[in-house]
């Protein structure tokens, strides 16, 4: 079972119930942080065994001696990362999206692929809860390499959560491909609103199926109940606004600590979606 | 000697494109007879990334050994490089203007890149 918990808007609490499904999770499950621009969820987590790895994506290198400079690499690149002119081929690593269509098509075989460093991989232990998380260069671009390479780790048979990044392009749908089921969370705002309706339209041409969390239900107005009323998206949990939740996530705590309440309500979405008895 | 400029326009009068990777469209103009043609750009206009790259091997098939342009960044900057033409920058508002300044000798060759690359 791998839950995605996505949301088009930014700051909605994706980590914050990431982590808390995580924790009330019938055991054992991997908490995979997909954000890997800003990866953050470790931070309510006390880990141990940490590991880290470097990922790499392949990029070309050309071999000036053996280069005939006939083009064939730069027509086949989609994204002008390969030129080819003067005396011998032109590389812009930056821009790769690592096909692997230059090394295959180049007669003179003068393209080897290299490894280009794009982030990090760590991974941990909390009690049940094993975390892996991405982690971008600074600088770099390349997200959805990364993102699918966190995305490796998991492990078939367990339990698995993937705490997206926000928005609805790439980074987003890499993260939430492939996942059983998808959790919106939003707040009860227009921006909330605007936010979810793109990331539903998002999830729907996936073919995933998905509910929706409102986080801080009880502030702002109607609209995101009414929106998923018109549309029959269930509404899987409502979040009030509380203090003490905010306070403990000021101090990097779950928001379990907080609301203990909220532990059977997440076991019980857990039940719905599929995901076993916790 | 040939030159490309970069223009949004197809004469001598037309505006000059401070956009090097996407400018409309270079104006190619021989110094020896006078004369001139115009070469597309617009495959760049939307390109996702790699505008100034594309634009630059464009340039190089053109044949000439001079660009004058508002601006340039360092991608496109190393494949004029390698392809051996110089590059100069101008705030001319017509391309008749740059090729006066450049007939005076008002116009330096850039060392660099002007302008930063994109993040793509």
């Amino acid at each position: 079972m791998k839950v995605a918990v996505a949301s088009g808007k930014g700051g909605t609490g994706k980590t914050t119930l990431s982590v808390a499904l995580a924790l009330v999770a019938p055991q054992p499950v991997m908490l995979l942080d997909c954000d890997v621009e800003e990866p953050n969820g470790h931070i309510f987590l006390t880990l141990e065994a940490m590991e880290t790895e470097t990922v790499t994506v392949a990029v070309p290198e050309i071999d000036a001696a053996t280069c005939r400079a006939c083009g064939e690499c730069m027509r086949i690149c989609r994204f002008n990362a390969i030129i080819s002119l003067g005396a011998k081929a032109l590389v812009f690593p930056e821009l790769c999206h690592s096909c692997g269509g230059c090394a295959r098509v180049c007669p003179s075989g003068a393209i080897s692929e290299i490894p280009r460093r794009i982030g990090t991989i760590d991974s941990g232990i909390a009690g049940h809860v094993t975390l892996v998380q991405g982690r971008l260069d600074v600088g770099n671009a390349m997200a959805t390499p990364l993102i699918r390479a966190v995305k490796r780790h998991a492990d078939r048979g367990v339990a698995t959560i993937i705490d997206c990044p926000p928005g609805t392009s790439c980074p987003m749908i890499a993260a939430v491909r492939g996942a059983d089921f998808v959790i919106l969370v939003t707040e009860p705002t227009p921006f909330g609103l605007h936010d979810l309706t793109l990331a539903v339209e998002t999830v729907r041409t996936l073919a995933i199926p998905f509910g929706v969390i409102v986080n801080r239900a009880d502030t702002g107005d109607s609209r995101v109940a009414d929106y998923c009323s018109h549309e029959e998206i269930p509404i899987l949990l409502n979040i009030p606004e509380n203090r003490r939740a905010a306070e403990a996530y000021s101090r990097g705590e779950s928001i379990l600590s907080a609301m203990p309440d909220l532990t059977a309500a997440l076991r019980d979405i857990w039940r719905r979606i599929g995901g076993g008895e916790a | 000697m040939k030159i490309a400029i970069t223009t949004s326009g197809e004469t001598l009068a037309a505006p000059l494109d401070s956009r090097f990777g996407r400018a409309p469209r270079f104006l190619i103009y021989d110094t020896e007879t006078g004369t001139y043609r115009t070469v597309d750009n617009a495959q760049n206009l939307n390109a996702v990334q790699g505008a100034g790259i594309q634009a630059a091997q464009t340039v190089a098939q053109t044949g000439v050994s001079r660009l004058i342009t508002g601006h340039c960044g360092p991608k496109a900057f190393r494949v004029l490089r390698a392809a051996e033409i110089e590059v100069f920058h101008t705030d001319a508002p017509t391309v008749q203007e740059a090729l006066d300044r450049m007939d005076k000798g008002e116009l330096l060759a850039a060392q660099d890149a002007d302008v930063e690359g994109h993040w793509l």
